[in-house]
């Protein structure tokens, strides 16, 4: 008769179960790479941004993937799109991270790495700083997780693990170059359910 | 012709206050050096038994008049008269026409002094352009050519925010300023010192406060910077008291007075000669005591004349119409040793550092005021401290005459003045440099 | 000084500047992210749109009652390039120069609903009282004597940038340090920072306080200018002669002017630096000026990343739609 599942509000702390382990994100990844691949027939006219702070480790690691399957190099490079959110009240001003491009976009395709692909807004900040930047061919996203709420019509080409969640949930992503572990959890967060 | 001279004085008091010496000595002189002094003696020996030998005199207050006064002195009468009188360092103010504001003229008076011979200077610049109290003057260029102290002397540097502003800058070098301290609008007309005698001679009076209120301003603004300053011919008890205390706080100040104002007073002025007639003026009694008391206790650190040249038809007019200024020094050191040595106000050796070695320390001189030492320039005076003498106007080797201590007797007359090792004065009589290498050695017995 | 807050309390959220009015009030770790995130701006300029949407709505004011052509124009630059809406209001031909009050001033603009002013006044001081009659942010762009500390900054910047840290360096600043503002703000810069400071000039033109300063002070310059990694040269006005500072240009120039011999003394890895406008021959030679070692021509063009960092850090935490 008892709901077996207990709900947030009758625990203090957030209850987080775990989505993906280190394995699955080795896969994930991999598999997208195989698939930017055959989306390009081949490496040749890409370039690989990571969006801070997460995709760019993801990104590194896209292209470590990328290039082993293809034995060719890939340029690849890091975003801060701070400086193009819309969002300013809740976050405030911080330092800037660092913001490269490797090659001049004109004539290549853009991937964008991100860790998880939410409302849109961080991507369409992402994108307005790279078209600020030069005029590329085109602009793909890669995610490593989809958890669905878009506020703006924007899709990922490349998904790592689609995960339906509710407003009140966080996604959280851990990698290894940050955290020190690999792992996606979901965390309910503090509060009233 | 002598490659370098070698001679002895015997028996001679040396007097010596650098290192502390007063004793019967021999004294050998080598070259331009002190070789030795002791109980030997080497090359020719003059005996000077009963005479005192002591580094040569140091005057920080002088007019030479040169360029510009020459009917009243040049540098080579000046300087000559200095040897007379046992100086071997003056320090000529910059009140010449042009003024000594930039190095042209300092460098034009060191090359007349130097070719004369008589006696080193060192000149004193001054502090503002053209003595008007307003800009400063060039106070590194000069000091780029030897100058370590500044004066507008004659006049003084009337606003506060100059002095004070002179007495900062003049810190960049730690170089001295010499303030003239006479508060201009106390002193409109006046002719003499104002007291008992100015009301019965009916002489507008000069007040004491026109000298006290700017020597206290100057030490204030002096102590707030930390900065070097030099009260030149200090006239009045209160002065002296200001200065005592000042010294007392930690203030740089050194200070001077005239053998004028500590031997005569404010009651010679009755005879309305001229020559009586000096800038701060004669004073009373009570102020000529307070400043031997300054002297003796070392307030008062030099003994300077402000020797002040002027042509006898400008002293010989109506007394409001003569300028001010007295000569000092052909008689300074007999006045000293008549007024102060004998009454027992200074000793001999007070004396000598008055006249000596103290006015070259305050003035950072080396060479002049001792030590008289092995190996240290042979910069002497040898006088006579019994020699009785009266002071006549006419034999003045400065170009003017006005002493005021004509057909006075005095004791103490000087013998020789050497300026590195080479006779400027012997026997009492002048030696200008001849051709060659003559040091006046020559006819010596 | 009044307590005039200059930064968000350490837990807000916000944690920006709310003004920008004197070097004293920043803390190293504050200095450190004015000068991080001009480097990330710095790489703007390299790009063929130089401009971030950041600051769009958003209205800066830039309020110079001293000409300056040069800090305003760089103001403006950094405002547009973060696509703020730039007003100029300087002192000529405006109300303010028939007579109207900074007060008077202060209110139009605060009801015109300016979000930031940045103010050159030559009164030290104005810029406090402009934050009592304003809401928005006031960034001070030199006031009177006392600071002018995007200036100081901009070359906390050049420094850095040039020898990769600020800590231990030795700087001599040479000159009129008395009537300097930009000598004020750069030495509490740099102390804050971990440099030492030399102060050189004739003692009529240096602070009197200097000991309080926490620096060394010299008259005489040769013997320093070997000594030093930054040669911070000031400006000498030829007013100063007529003050009783100094008693000629020329006695300045061949005691503290840097000409070409002086720059033969200077360490290998010494630089020379200036705030402008030089006035060349007098505090330094064109050759000088324009020496390898020279760092001016960076001051100025890392005026304006610095100054986009601080209008950044300023209003970038402000929602358009709220209040600051």
């Amino acid at each position: 008769m008892a709901a077996a599942r207990t709900s947030g509000a009758m625990t203090p702390d957030p209850v987080s179960r775990d989505v993906l382990d280190a394995d699955a994100i080795r896969r994930a990844v991999r598999r997208m790479a195989h698939e930017i691949l055959e989306r390009h027939a081949g490496a040749d006219a890409l370039v690989v941004m990571g969006v801070h702070t997460r995709g760019v480790p993801l990104a590194r690691r896209l292209v470590a993937d990328v290039e082993q399957i293809e034995q060719v190099g890939v340029p690849a490079g890091e975003l801060d799109v701070a400086l193009y959110r819309d969002d300013y009240a809740r976050i405030g001003p911080r330092p800037l991270a660092r913001t490269h491009f490797p090659v001049d976009t004109a004539g290549r395709t853009v991937v964008l790495v991100d860790d998880v692909l939410y409302t849109g807004r961080t991507v369409r900040a992402a994108m307005e700083a790279v078209i600020d930047q030069g005029r590329p061919d085109a602009i793909e996203l890669a995610v490593l997780v989809d958890r669905g709420h878009r506020e703006l019509p924007i899709r990922a080409d490349y998904v790592g693990k689609n995960l339906p969640t509710s407003a009140d949930e966080v996604v959280r992503v851990r990698l290894r170059e940050h955290d020190g572990v690999d792992a996606v959890s979901i965390e309910h967060s503090m509060g009233e359910r | 012709m002598i490659e370098h001279s070698l001679f002895t004085f015997t028996g001679v008091r040396m007097v010596d206050p650098a290192s502390g010496r007063d004793e019967i000595a021999n004294v050998v002189i080598e070259g331009d050096k002190i070789d030795s002094v002791g109980s030997w003696s080497r090359g020719l020996r003059i005996d000077a038994t009963g005479l005192v030998l002591a580094p040569g005199l140091v005057d920080l207050h002088v007019h030479l008049r040169e360029p510009g006064g020459e009917d009243a002195e040049t540098v080579e009468s000046g300087t000559t008269a200095a040897a007379v009188g046992g100086y071997t360092a003056v320090c000529p103010m910059a009140n010449t026409q042009p003024v000594a504001d930039h190095a042209g003229v300092v460098e034009q008076v060191l090359r007349l002094a130097r070719e004369a011979a008589m006696c080193d200077v060192y000149p004193v610049g001054a502090i503002t352009r053209d003595l008007a109290g307003a800009e400063l003057a060039e106070l590194g260029a000069m000091v780029a050519v030897g100058v370590r102290c500044f004066s507008d002397d004659g006049h003084p540097v009337h606003s506060a925010r100059v002095m004070r502003q002179a007495l900062a800058y003049a810190r960049t070098w730690d170089a001295i300023v010499c303030n003239h301290a006479e508060e201009p609008s106390l002193t409109r007309d006046a002719q003499m010192h104002e007291g008992v005698q100015s009301d019965l001679l009916g002489l507008v009076g000069w007040p004491r406060e026109a000298e006290e209120t700017m020597v206290a301003r100057d030490l204030i603004l002096a102590r707030g910077l930390g900065a070097r300053l030099h009260v030149p011919h200090v006239s009045t008890a209160e002065t002296v008291a200001l200065i005592r205390e000042a010294k007392a706080q930690g203030t740089r100040v050194t200070a001077e007075a005239t053998p004028h104002h500590f031997t005569l007073t404010d009651e010679q002025v009755s005879t309305y000669d001229p020559v009586y007639k000096v800038n701060p003026p004669l004073r009373v009694k009570t102020d000529v005591e307070a400043l031997r008391a300054g002297l003796a206790d070392g307030t008062i650190d030099a003994i300077a004349t402000d020797h002040a040249p002027h042509p006898p038809e400008t002293k010989e007019r109506d007394w409001a119409a003569a300028p001010c200024g007295m000569l000092g020094l052909e008689t300074a050191l007999a006045v000293t040793l008549t007024e102060l040595v004998r009454p027992g106000v200074l000793t001999m050796s007070q004396a000598i550092a008055a006249l000596s070695t103290k006015p070259a320390r305050s003035r950072d001189i080396v060479g002049h005021g001792g030590p008289i030492a092995p190996g240290t320039p042979a910069n002497l005076v040898v006088f006579d401290p019994d020699a009785r003498w009266t002071v006549d106007p006419r034999a003045s080797h400065s170009r003017s005459h006005n002493t005021p201590f004509a057909g006075r007797q005095l004791w103490g007359r000087v013998q020789h003045t050497l300026l590195r090792g080479r006779f400027t004065v012997r026997d009492g009589e002048p030696l200008p440099p001849a051709d060659g290498d003559d040091d006046g050695m020559d006819d010596l017995s | 000084m009044p307590d005039t807050i200059v930064l968000d309390p350490p837990d807000s959220p916000r944690r920006g500047l709310i003004h920008l009015l004197d070097m004293a009030e920043l803390d190293a770790d504050t200095i450190t992210a004015v000068l991080d995130t001009a480097r990330a701006f710095e790489q703007l300029a390299a790009r063929p749109i130089k401009k971030v949407p950041t600051l769009r709505g958003r209205t800066v004011c830039n309020l110079f009652y001293e000409d300056s052509t040069r800090t305003r124009v760089s103001f403006e630059i950094a405002a547009k390039r973060l696509s703020a809406d730039v007003l100029n209001f300087s002192a000529k031909g405006s109300s303010v120069s028939k007579g109207e009050s900074l007060k008077d001033t202060a209110l139009t603009l605060q009801a015109m609903g300016v979000d930031a002013i940045v103010i050159r006044h030559h009164a030290s001081g104005a810029p406090w009282q402009l934050t009592r009659w304003v809401d928005g942010h006031v960034l001070n762009a030199g006031d009177g004597r006392h600071q002018h500390p995007t200036q100081a900054l901009l070359d906390l910047f050049t420094i850095r940038e040039r020898f990769g840290r600020l800590d231990g360096l030795h700087v001599a600043v040479v000159g009129d340090v008395l009537h300097s503002r930009v000598a004020r703000s750069l030495v509490q810069g740099l102390r804050t920072m971990g440099a030492g400071v030399t102060l050189i000039g004739p003692p009529t033109l240096l602070p009197m306080a200097a000991d309080d300063w926490g620096v060394d002070v010299a008259h005489d310059l040769d013997p320093v200018l070997g000594k030093a990694d930054v040669v911070y040269v000031l400006r000498v006005q030829r007013e100063r002669m007529e003050q009783q500072f100094i008693p000629s240009i020329r006695e300045y120039a061949r005691l503290w002017g840097v000409d070409r011999r002086r720059l033969g003394q200077l360490a290998d890895q010494a630089v020379i630096m200036h705030p402008g406008p030089m006035n060349r021959g007098i505090e330094l030679t064109a050759d000088v000026a324009d020496a390898p070692n020279s760092l001016i021509t960076q001051q100025v063009a890392n005026g304006v990343a610095v100054r986009m960092s601080c209008l950044y850090l300023m209003l970038g935490g402000d929602h358009p739609n709220q209040g600051s």
